[in-house]
């Protein structure tokens, strides 16, 4: 929590970096001065920036993400009436993402886990190099490469899914669920291979600890050996591997919604990040920093509570 | 409805099919260990397997254009991917070969060990890095020359909407996309190589500063990257890439300059921390502790004690690294914030190509160069990950 | 009557770097029921790959070759895995080195313990409960009714080994394979291990092979013994006969080992100035204090050795005279002049002087350099010599160390022996021309014949150029062969000091005597002898605790 303040700071401080002012950043060369001086009073800029820090981090807290610098102008050009502010803007979006995350976390966790033990345990099989070269190829390439090879076959040539997730509120759940499919494969062809990776070796180590061979030399059955020895003790780490997965979800669902055209918080980021609407910016950097350290943080969390050294001390 | 009836049949012939084969496994070879101590699930996998390979190998005989005249372009994509794959495959075997009866004693013997991922991923490199150092002699035109046709198709075949003299076509202004690739490659592996080394500068030295002195510079510097790594890395990059944009518009200095500082700034925390561990198991040990009580200086320590040892695996970061920035930059290119026209840039290609990908089902060529450009990142990213795969294991020596 | 195991012509490979090299060439074995071999030899003689092979096992990338392992008339190497699976833990069973690692973290200690009963269909789960809570008590365990239902890491290292005992047990196996079980304990402790270990062996009438590389502790556990060198068998025969009259060379040179004895010195003139002079030193890690008033001296031309299980602050007193550790209270003082408590504040001259030696001779040499810059780095540094001058310098030390200059001076310590690398970490100590070296447990990560060269070696050098030694250790057979003073350490507090022959004859203090007494000798009465006389209460760490 400490550190989601910092951030917040740091944010800020950076966005505050820019040049000049917002007020000429946002109308460009020909802004009037008056216009300028509109907007400079409707925006506080004419406070210290300490006092601008607490007022927006005070409006994070309490929900008020402040006006957005588009609609703001929009406005302006209109009189000043029928603004929408930031949280307006990133509710729905941030939703749809959290959608897209859920369905993609359900495939590829239990997929990823269950072939990362698979491939620990047949190691050096023919499986397990095969596997090995697949997913160092499906991390080593980038999103889009996955979404564009995805949409070849799956929407081009075979048209199974719709190439393009023009979702929107009121949607059903099926028809909802089949849009965001092409978004959620892609996500999940990259995670699964990351997550996969890290379980093996995660398995691979726990494997070749004294206790598992205890285990087997004790004439104990291969599954038991697996269920009941090494699970427990694989707890803590898998957890750890899910956490900074869907953490890596973050960044990755930036791209991803772009290429689809997914109306999540990721594209609203980027075509913010191009018209430069700072507010926007800041909300949805903040956002993002605070799912994942929250992920982090659970994750530490969870492997507290699965580490029988931490929960019976001595 | 029939899809998952479909599925069902499958799958129970499959474990009829990995029963059947078990059990006659046995009878055959009379009770080997191999088939008495096989399990269901392995017998499964086997028979999964080999219907796999069965239905791949049908499934490239099919043919590639269909009775109604529409060329089926899944098995020509196919027919490709598998080509491709035995191409790199054979490539790789020969580069192999080659390494272990060229060259010094010690090369050939790191060739005798080496996987063919491997000696694949190292030929990769080796081809790209003579691409982007040549690439103005190798290209047949310039890189944001503008020539007659726009969206030629690749192939280069007239009666496909082709032409022979742009044999991956041009894009929407007519560029030739051959070209823009070539220099591509110098684009683009050039600034990640360069934002690389500069995160590695950065991050290497702080790390080791902080792991040999300790103390509150090591607190100081160990809490900030705490902070930075807190912001997940695209995200921090589109920020500052806003703000960057601004005071590149303001200063008149390009915004490739702002964009390799930043990911460096980024990336070096990530190198940061990998130095200072690093650093950190090496300083525990009795030869420094040694060193120390001699009465060594700071420099001897770090360049004559610590840095000795670390070189395995920072090269391998760097690997790992590398990858990282060129991904990241191709992303932020990709999303239009990155390398900025006219500069050839895959990333950027990809963006603009994209639509052609539509045309596929008609024309499977028309689909070429958007992947071609997406296909060139990924490649060497799997190459440099090949190579650092192999030398992890190396290093960590025969622990599985 | 017919034998219990039985092993022919065994042969296992090892796979590295892509081909399989022999481990073990050819080794057979017969036992009894009831009996217990002991199997002996040095690292990497194989001793732990029998022992697992006697159990039809093999770890990953190690496979049999060629011969048979027959249990009770089932061929182990070509039984299926279920056929061995029910033999494993019901009637063979196995005690590892390291019981903290062996032992799940995740599970109770009872509930591991009657995982193999229940499982093998032995008994019911309530019934093992009881029979673990019975051996516990058989093992003197302190609280036995409780001790299982904890968590591994919430019980000592010894107690966990005799819980691991108590496990193997749980089936009432005919066969035991005991791994090295008191390698990681301290002596103290490892004496109630083996006491345990031997009375339910007996009780059980258990058959047992016992794995050690130490000849006194097989002498008080088997009844014959087996001697392995580099895979091969070297000689076996029962217990008594082979102490007395061992008959290959090899087993001859293990048993000689002991006896490396140093002649007495004249008593220090009264008067004359200690080198090194540790006055009231109280030291802390943090807030806690782990060194209370420790004092003694150090003469010139001697040797003091510090003595005390793993805890007692030998280490951390190292650490304080050589500045690493700053004391909190105290002084050193060095040929009469007190030094700077901290290593950066002394002079170049004055951490000359202290030079030192460590244990783990790996960790002590840069893996990235060679022998020559190793050595010759403190010659150019304190000596300020340079290129050939140089050279003559390190080819000079070398020769003092016995490594041909011209065959090492290129080398990498990864192509070096273990008691080599130990001998170029004694080199690089002598180049900086010394008067005083500290030597941190230099032979314990070592084979006995490769210590007792380092030894020997060490003592030539104090006689020839006057060497004064703190000699930090745990093995008291070391401390006699070398030592003129013996200062025992407990908790960070000196408990008693003094010239070796007053120290190793009575009257001893408590503490002292225990640790003398707890150190096994080659004599297969002698823990019979000590239990007779202490009784089963009064040896260890229960000892330990009515102190």
């Amino acid at each position: 929590m400490v550190t989601l303040f910092v951030v917040s700071i740091v944010i800020f401080v950076a966005v505050n970096l820019l040049p000049g002012d917002f007020a000429e950043a946002i109308l460009g060369q020909g802004a009037t001065p008056e216009s300028v001086a509109k907007i400079r009073e409707d925006l506080g800029l004419d406070q210290g920036m300490i006092v601008r820090y607490f007022q927006w981090f005070g409006g994070m807290v309490t929900l008020d993400l402040g006006t957005s610098f588009a609609q703001l102008n929009f406005a302006n050009s209109l009189g000043g009436a029928g603004t929408v502010t930031v949280a307006d803007q990133i509710a729905p979006r941030l939703a749809n993402t959290m959608f897209l995350a859920t369905v993609t976390a359900c495939i590829a966790v239990p997929l990823a886990v269950t072939l990362g033990i698979l491939a620990a345990l047949y190691r050096n099989t023919a499986f397990d190099r095969a596997a090995n070269i697949f997913t160092l190829s499906s991390i080593s390439s980038p999103e889009f490469f996955m979404a564009y090879v995805l949409i070849l076959f799956l929407a081009v040539l075979n048209p199974i899914f719709p190439s393009l997730s023009n979702i929107f509120d009121g949607m059903p759940f099926s028809e909802r669920l089949e849009k965001s499919m092409l978004p959620a494969l892609t996500l999940t062809l990259v995670v699964t291979a990351h997550m996969m990776r890290m379980t093996r070796a995660a398995i691979i180590n726990l494997l070749a600890s004294p206790y598992i061979e205890m285990a087997r030399l004790k004439g104990l059955s291969p599954m038991r050996v697996i269920v009941k020895h090494a699970l427990p003790n694989a707890l803590a780490p898998i957890i750890n591997v899910i956490a900074l997965n869907l953490a890596y979800l973050i960044t990755g669902v930036v791209v991803v919604e772009v290429v689809f055209v997914y109306p999540g918080i990721g594209q609203l980021f980027v075509d913010s990040v191009k018209i430069r609407d700072i507010p926007v910016v800041q909300a949805c950097c903040l956002i993002f920093a605070a799912a994942y350290i929250l992920l982090n943080l659970t994750a530490d969390i969870l492997s507290i509570l699965s580490n029988p050294r931490l929960r019976h001390p001595k | 409805m029939s899809g998952i009836m479909g599925f069902a049949i499958v799958l129970a012939a499959l474990l009829l099919g990995a029963y059947v084969f078990r059990v006659a496994g046995q009878a055959v070879t009379k009770n080997a260990p191999t088939f008495r101590d096989m399990g269901f699930g392995v017998a499964f996998g086997y028979v999964l397997g080999a219907a796999i390979l069965v239905w791949a190998i049908w499934y490239y005989f099919q043919p590639k254009v269909l009775e109604t005249g529409v060329p089926n372009a899944g098995v020509v994509f196919f027919r490709w991917a598998v080509q491709g794959f035995i191409i790199a495959a054979v490539a790789a075997f020969l580069f192999r070969l080659l390494g272990r009866h060229v060259g010094t004693a010690g090369t050939r013997k790191l060739f005798r060990s080496m996987p063919l991922t491997a000696s694949f991923g190292i030929l990769v490199i080796l081809i790209y890095a003579f691409v982007a150092v040549f690439a103005g002699a190798i290209a047949p035109y310039g890189q944001a020359e503008i020539l007659g046709a726009a969206n030629v198709v690749a192939g280069g075949d007239p009666a496909l909407g082709g032409n022979p003299e742009y044999p991956l076509g041009t894009d929407q202004i007519g560029r030739d996309i051959l070209s823009r690739l070539i220099f591509g490659a110098q684009n683009t592996v050039g600034i990640a190589f360069v934002t690389t080394c500069l995160a590695f500068f950065i991050g290497g030295s702080l790390g080791f500063l902080a792991a040999t002195l300790q103390g509150w510079l090591d607190q100081l510097l160990s809490r900030g990257v705490d902070v930075l790594m807190a912001i997940p890395s695209l995200i921090f990059a589109l920020l500052l890439m806003t703000i960057a944009s601004v005071w590149a518009n303001k200063l008149g200095i390009p915004l490739t300059i702002f964009m390799v500082l930043i990911i460096a700034l980024i990336d070096s925390t990530r190198v940061y921390r990998l130095a200072r561990a690093v650093g950190q198991s090496i300083v525990v040990m009795d030869y420094i502790e040694a060193a120390k009580l001699r009465g060594e200086g700071l420099g001897y320590l770090v360049f004559k004690e610590i840095l000795p040892n670390a070189m395995a695996p920072l090269l391998a970061e760097f690997g790992l690294r590398f990858c990282f920035v060129f991904l990241m930059i191709a992303a932020l290119s990709f999303l239009g914030v990155g390398i900025q026209p006219p500069l050839a840039d895959w990333g950027t290609m990809v963006r603009d190509l994209a639509p052609f990908i539509n045309f596929a089902a008609f024309a499977p060529t028309a689909a070429v160069a958007p992947l071609l450009a997406a296909g060139a990142i990924a490649l060497l990213t799997v190459g440099v990950n090949f190579v650092v795969d192999w030398m992890l294991h190396k290093t960590s020596g025969l622990k599985e | 009557m017919s034998n219990l195991l039985t092993i022919k012509g065994l042969k296992i490979e090892g796979r590295s770097d892509e081909t399989w090299t022999p481990i073990i060439n050819g080794v057979d074995l017969e036992l009894k029921k009831g009996e217990v071999l002991g199997l002996i030899g040095e690292s990497g003689a194989g001793k732990s790959t029998i022992g697992l092979a006697a159990m039809g096992y093999t770890r990953d990338g190690v496979r049999i070759s060629d011969g048979s392992v027959e249990f009770d008339g089932v061929d182990l190497v070509n039984a299926s895995a279920a056929l061995k699976r029910g033999l494993l833990g019901k009637r063979i069973a196995y005690v590892a080195q390291s019981a903290a690692a062996s032992f799940n973290p995740a599970h109770k200690l009872i509930d591991q313990h009657t995982e193999g009963p229940v499982q093998h269909g032995v008994s019911s789960r309530s019934n093992s409960m009881e029979d673990g809570v019975e051996l516990y008590r058989k093992l003197r365990l302190p609280n036995p009714d409780e001790i299982g239902f904890r968590y591994p890491h919430q019980v000592s290292g010894g107690q966990l080994q005799r819980a691991m005992t108590a496990m193997a047990m749980s089936c009432r196996p005919d066969l035991i394979i005991f791994d090295e079980p008191t390698t990681a304990l301290d002596v103290t402790t490892q004496i109630e291990v083996l006491a345990s270990i031997r009375q339910i062996v007996e009780e059980f009438d258990t058959a047992a092979i016992y794995i050690t590389h130490d000849l006194a502790v097989v002498a008080q556990m088997a009844d014959k013994i087996k001697v392995l060198l580099r895979g091969d068998e070297v000689e076996e025969s029962d217990t008594r006969t082979m102490l007395s009259a061992p008959k290959e060379d090899y087993t001859k040179s293990l048993w000689a080992v002991r006896e490396f004895k140093r002649p007495e010195k004249e008593a220090v003139p009264d008067g004359a100035v200690p080198v090194v002079s540790v006055r009231g030193v109280t030291a802390a890690y943090g807030t806690a204090d782990v060194l209370h008033d420790v004092s003694f001296d150090i003469h010139a031309g001697r040797t003091v050795a510090v003595v005390g299980e793993s805890g007692s602050g030998k280490s951390t007193t190292a650490r304080c005279i050589t500045g690493l550790l700053p004391p909190r209270k105290g002084e050193i003082s060095f040929d009469g002049q007190v030094l700077p408590l901290d290593y950066r504040k002394r002079t170049k001259d004055q951490l000359r002087q202290a030079q030192m030696i460590y244990q783990m001779a790996d960790t002590a040499l840069n893996p990235r350099k060679t022998i020559g810059q190793i050595i010759g780095r403190p010659v150019e540094f304190y000596g300020g010599l340079k290129g050939t001058q140089r050279r003559e310098r390190v080819n000079e030390l070398l020769d003092q160390i016995e490594l041909e200059p011209s065959q090492y001076y290129n080398r990498l310590p990864s192509e070096l022996s273990g008691g080599q690398k130990q001998r170029v970490g004694i080199a690089r100590a002598l180049a900086a021309e010394p008067k005083f070296i500290i030597c941190d447990e230099v032979t314990s990560a070592l084979d006995q014949l490769v210590a007792e060269g380092i030894l020997r070696l060490l003592a030539d050098l104090q006689d020839k150029l006057g060497l004064s030694y703190m000699f930090i250790t745990h093995d008291l057979a070391t401390v006699k062969s070398i030592a003129d003073e013996v200062v025992v350490m407990k908790d960070g507090i000196v408990v008693e000091q003094g010239p070796k022959t007053e120290m190793f004859s009575p009257p001893h203090h408590a503490y002292t005597d225990l640790l003398l007494s707890s150190v096994p000798e080659m004599d297969p009465d002698w823990l019979n002898d000590l239990l007779k006389e202490r009784g089963v209460d009064n040896i260890g760490d229960a000892a330990v605790d009515k102190m």
